[in-house]
């Protein structure tokens, strides 16, 4: 330890919650991928589980559907020692009655130090760390940001390809309703890589171009030339009204298929933040084929959410 | 003696007559009695002296777009709180607007508003009544009835009336009655669910936007209908470049269309929701920074008739909620006179005698009341101003009973000193 | 700042550490080094290769990272915020007997978060401390089994331990 205490070594993460990565440095965000790589070999060994939360109580704070996230983050919790509780609830957006608020507040009360937060609308992890003392981390927030995705994305893709910078990355579907998109975007342009959003006009969000990416409407043009293309889900629940006219012409002009992948590089990554519309998205031969990372992402996923959690936790405890 | 009050050597700004002198006011039986050098053997007739020397002596302001809350939610807002909140920040005149719990859709909820608004003894209250029945946008509301209880126009405010064969049939059936039909006009199908502006703040921070078309699009459909049947139509708080590029075109064409514009889409802009504050949740939604210069500028051309606050308080407890789910408001009508100061004012867009046009003969123009000057013979509703007196908004003092203020903190110059209703004291500092 | 032990003398310690371990090692058993990141883990490369030549046989190195074990976590960490870093050990510790390197023995409490870890990854035949210093001062009741250079540099000294592959030259200096 004396070690570390001559280094004079800096903070190189000083948030206690993660919100999004939009308000991330490079370097924060390569911390955390540092960072993540130290935690991948716990899930390997005989005693998959490390102390560092022991004594530790985090709630996963689930007001939105959802299996994956909510057991990695379980699962990275538990790997870390963590007691963990969890609390599913529908929102609801009636104006009275037990706000959001209380119901975080009553968590409180009990003792949590980490909230992992879910919620159908934009800002709510904001929200809640302004308003509540434990950490907060964002595990999706309405269409604004899903950041521990947008790392296991660009930890999967470092891990495989070295490094992001310089390489092309296409993010093909429903630019506009996914969160997603929005958290890869920031951390893939952070980490030097060029974007490029694949979708009809009427999934692109507002004033797109004002974003660090560039758009198309052609997944053929765009295939030929990334490093990695990212098939994001069709999600039927968000979609409302009419954005295209059918599955099955959505299918013909965005999904990736054994045709498409042809005119792809041979060494192209596959991805998917799942679960997958198999033939809709994307078809079974490319989502199982040697070029899908698909599985790797989900096993990235709680390395990266590990170390999300251990960091916030360090970064509370120093500002004790 | 009458009950008589002389109010002595103001600046007299009173914009519908031409005035803007250092004189007298003299007020006899709550009527303007003479207005120019008053000997002072004419104080005899005075119970009372004010020395407004170094203040401006305007006729009472006039607020035509607030929410009082009253039937229904009281708890955020009464009569009585609302135009106490009013009478404080110079207002004489106030119109409610009929989105109640239930809504003003006959004569007996217009009596209702006007009995309370009396029993209050602060300033004038009216209200406008609803267009349609449960501003459901679907069967037209009593307007007859209404009108002749004193319903000063109708709206749905809070909402459009979407159906165009229903907002035409509503113009056509108003013609009958000298009201004017306002409009919040926002095209649900296109704005239907968002929360804030649609544009890049909206797409960073992922939350459903309300597109500036959605506003543009019932206006122009609006001035398409006005065009066919000549009746006296009012937008409400216009809040973008394409708004104010109609209203000028259906300016120059001389349809009797008036507009109205509120403090926050002069001086705030989408860019305040980057944290998601739920006191910048408002609708029409706060609009980009080139919004916000078109409607000084439409100011400027004297396209807008009237500033509005467009006061909508809500609870503390509503306003913690996500931005999402948390209602539509800001509540300003204690600070509006500062904040129209700052936004129009201090930039050199208006004078003194042009921002007392917009708060007192511009509305009342637009609501066809007989009030808003220092006419002789007219009704004594007076303020006076101290234009150089800055203070700190503190809605902490807000007599108004909702606290969602996102100004709160903010320093401000030109504050209310008294306000005469009647011709009598109601507020002073 | 007092150098006490020279690029010679450490060359010279490490060799004695070698003959100790290979003195004390039972016949049949496989052995290993295990550093304790960051300096622990060079010198225990450099035994390792060592032990390998004496023995003549591949005695393997691996590299441990502690920071998950550490006991001060949760504490006030000002700006010396450990970074967890990988652990690399690429073979199976059961039934080895597991050299445990580190640069400097002072408190106890590496050690003891490194133990931990270790336990962890499996069931050794056992552990044996190594160390190049050997400082008083110790919190926990932990001794090493091959020390090299003793010291009883008193709290408010620095022990620091300079290599070639991570500093550039080899010393231990007393500031």
């Amino acid at each position: 330890m004396a070690a570390l205490k001559r280094k004079g070594r800096q903070t190189k993460w000083g948030h206690k919650h993660l919100l999004g990565l939009r308000e991330l440095s490079r370097e924060e965000i390569t911390y955390i991928l540092d960072t993540a790589e130290g935690f991948e070999q716990i899930s390997t060994r005989s005693v998959k589980k490390a102390p560092p939360l022991r004594g530790k109580v985090v709630v996963n704070l689930f007001f939105e559907d959802s299996t994956r996230t909510r057991n990695s983050f379980a699962l990275a919790a538990n790997r870390l020692s963590a007691d963990i509780i969890e609390f599913t609830k529908k929102s609801s957006s009636v104006s009275k009655g037990e706000t959001l608020l209380d119901t975080a507040r009553n968590l409180e009360a009990m003792g949590i130090d980490i909230v992992v937060i879910r919620h159908e609308a934009g800002g709510v992890p904001k929200f809640l760390s302004r308003n509540i003392k434990a950490c907060v981390v964002n595990a999706g927030d309405g269409y604004c940001e899903h950041p521990t995705q947008g790392l296991l994305d660009v930890y999967t893709i470092r891990k495989i390809k070295g490094s992001l910078d310089g390489l092309k990355i296409g993010i093909v579907g429903d630019i506009a309703h996914s969160r997603v998109a929005r958290s890869d975007m920031w951390a893939m342009t952070k980490l030097g890589a060029e974007v490029i959003l694949v979708g009809p006009p009427t999934l692109m969000p507002g004033e797109v171009g004002r974003l660090p990416v560039q758009v198309s409407y052609s997944l053929d043009e765009v295939i030929e030339q990334v490093d990695v293309i990212n098939m994001l889900r069709i999600q039927f629940e968000r979609l409302g009204g009419n954005p295209f006219p059918s599955i099955r012409e959505y299918s013909h002009y965005f999904g990736l298929t054994v045709e498409r992948m042809k005119k792809a590089k041979s060494d192209i990554l596959v991805m998917h933040p799942g679960p997958i519309n198999r033939g809709l998205e994307m078809e079974s031969e490319v989502a199982d084929g040697s070029n899908s990372v698909i599985l790797e992402q989900v096993t990235n996923g709680l390395a990266v959410r590990m170390a999300v959690l251990f960091l916030v936790n360090q970064a509370a405890a120093m500002k004790v | 003696m009458g009950s008589g009050l002389l109010i002595r050597g103001g600046r007299v700004i009173d914009p519908a007559n031409g005035v803007d002198r250092e004189c007298d006011v003299l007020v006899i039986d709550g009527k303007v009695s003479q207005v120019g050098e008053i000997a002072s053997s004419a104080e005899g007739a005075a119970e009372r002296v004010i020395d407004a020397r170094g203040k401006i002596v305007a006729p009472g302001l006039i607020d035509i777009h607030v929410h009082f809350r009253e039937p229904g939610d009281e708890e955020e807002e009464t009569i009585a709180s609302g135009s106490g909140a009013a009478v404080a920040a110079g207002f004489t005149s106030v119109v409610c607007m009929p989105n109640t719990k239930p809504a003003i859709e006959n004569e007996t909820d217009v009596e209702f508003i006007h009995r309370k608004g009396r029993q209050t003894r602060k300033t004038h209250v009216y209200t406008m009544g609803a267009v349609t029945k449960g501003r459901e946008g679907v069967e037209l509301a009593e307007m007859g009835f209404m009108a002749d209880a004193g319903a000063l126009g109708f709206t749905d405010d809070g909402r459009g009336v979407q159906d165009p064969a229903v907002m035409l049939r509503a113009l056509k059936y108003a013609g009958m009655f000298d009201v004017v039909i306002a409009q919040h006009c926002q095209d649900d199908s296109i704005g239907g669910k968002g929360v804030m502006n649609a544009g890049y703040y909206s797409t960073i921070l992922g939350l459903p936007g309300i597109d500036p078309l959605a506003e543009e699009a019932m206006l122009w459909r609006d001035i398409q209908l006005v065009k066919k049947t000549n009746v006296r139509y009012h937008a409400q708080h216009i809040s973008t470049s394409g708004s104010v590029g109609l209203i000028r075109q259906a300016k120059k064409d001389s349809l009797p269309i008036t507009c109205e514009v509120t403090p926050h889409h002069l001086l705030l802009t989408e860019e305040c929701c980057t944290e998601y504050d739920t006191n910048y949740k408002v609708n029409p939604p706060l609009r980009r920074a080139e919004d916000v210069e078109a409607l000084k500028e439409a100011i400027a051309e004297g396209l807008v008739d009237a500033l509005a606050t467009d006061h909508a308080p809500h609870l503390q407890s509503e306003k913690e909620l996500e931005f999402l789910a948390a209602p539509f408001g800001i509540a300003s009508l204690e600070c509006a006179l500062g904040l129209y100061v700052k936004a129009l004012l201090e930039p050199g867009i208006v004078d003194w005698p042009g921002l007392i046009r917009l708060m007192t003969s511009g509305p009342a123009g637009v609501i066809g009341i007989d009030k808003g000057t220092l006419g002789v013979g007219g009704q004594a509703d007076i303020t006076i101003i101290d234009a150089g007196a800055e203070y700190q908004i503190d809605a902490g003092t807000f007599r108004s009973k909702s606290r969602n203020c996102p100004y709160h903190g903010w320093a401000v110059k030109g504050r209310v000193e008294k306000t005469i209703v009647g011709g009598e004291v109601r507020f002073e500092l | 700042m007092a150098v006490v032990l020279d690029a010679g003398q450490i060359d010279r310690i490490l060799g004695e550490l070698t003959a100790q371990i290979i003195g004390a090692s039972e016949r049949g058993v496989e052995i290993a080094a295990i550093g304790i990141r960051s300096r622990g883990e060079v010198l225990a490369q450099r035994l390792s290769g060592r032990l390998s030549e004496a023995l003549k046989r591949d005695v393997p190195c691996g590299t441990l990272d502690i920071t998950l074990y550490r006991d001060d976590l949760n504490s006030p960490q000002g700006h010396a915020q450990p970074q967890v870093r990988t652990t690399d050990i690429g073979f199976d510790i059961d039934d080895k007997i597991i050299i445990l390197v580190d640069d400097v023995l002072y408190t106890g409490r590496s050690t003891r978060a490194a133990l931990d870890a270790l336990i962890d990854l499996g069931r050794p035949r056992a552990i044996r401390l190594a160390v190049l210093v050997d400082r008083a001062g110790r919190e926990f009741p932990i001794q090493a089994d091959f020390a090299g250079y003793k010291t009883d540099a008193g709290p408010g000294k620095l022990v620091q331990v300079n290599l070639v592959e991570s500093d550039g030259k080899d010393e231990v200096v007393i500031d």
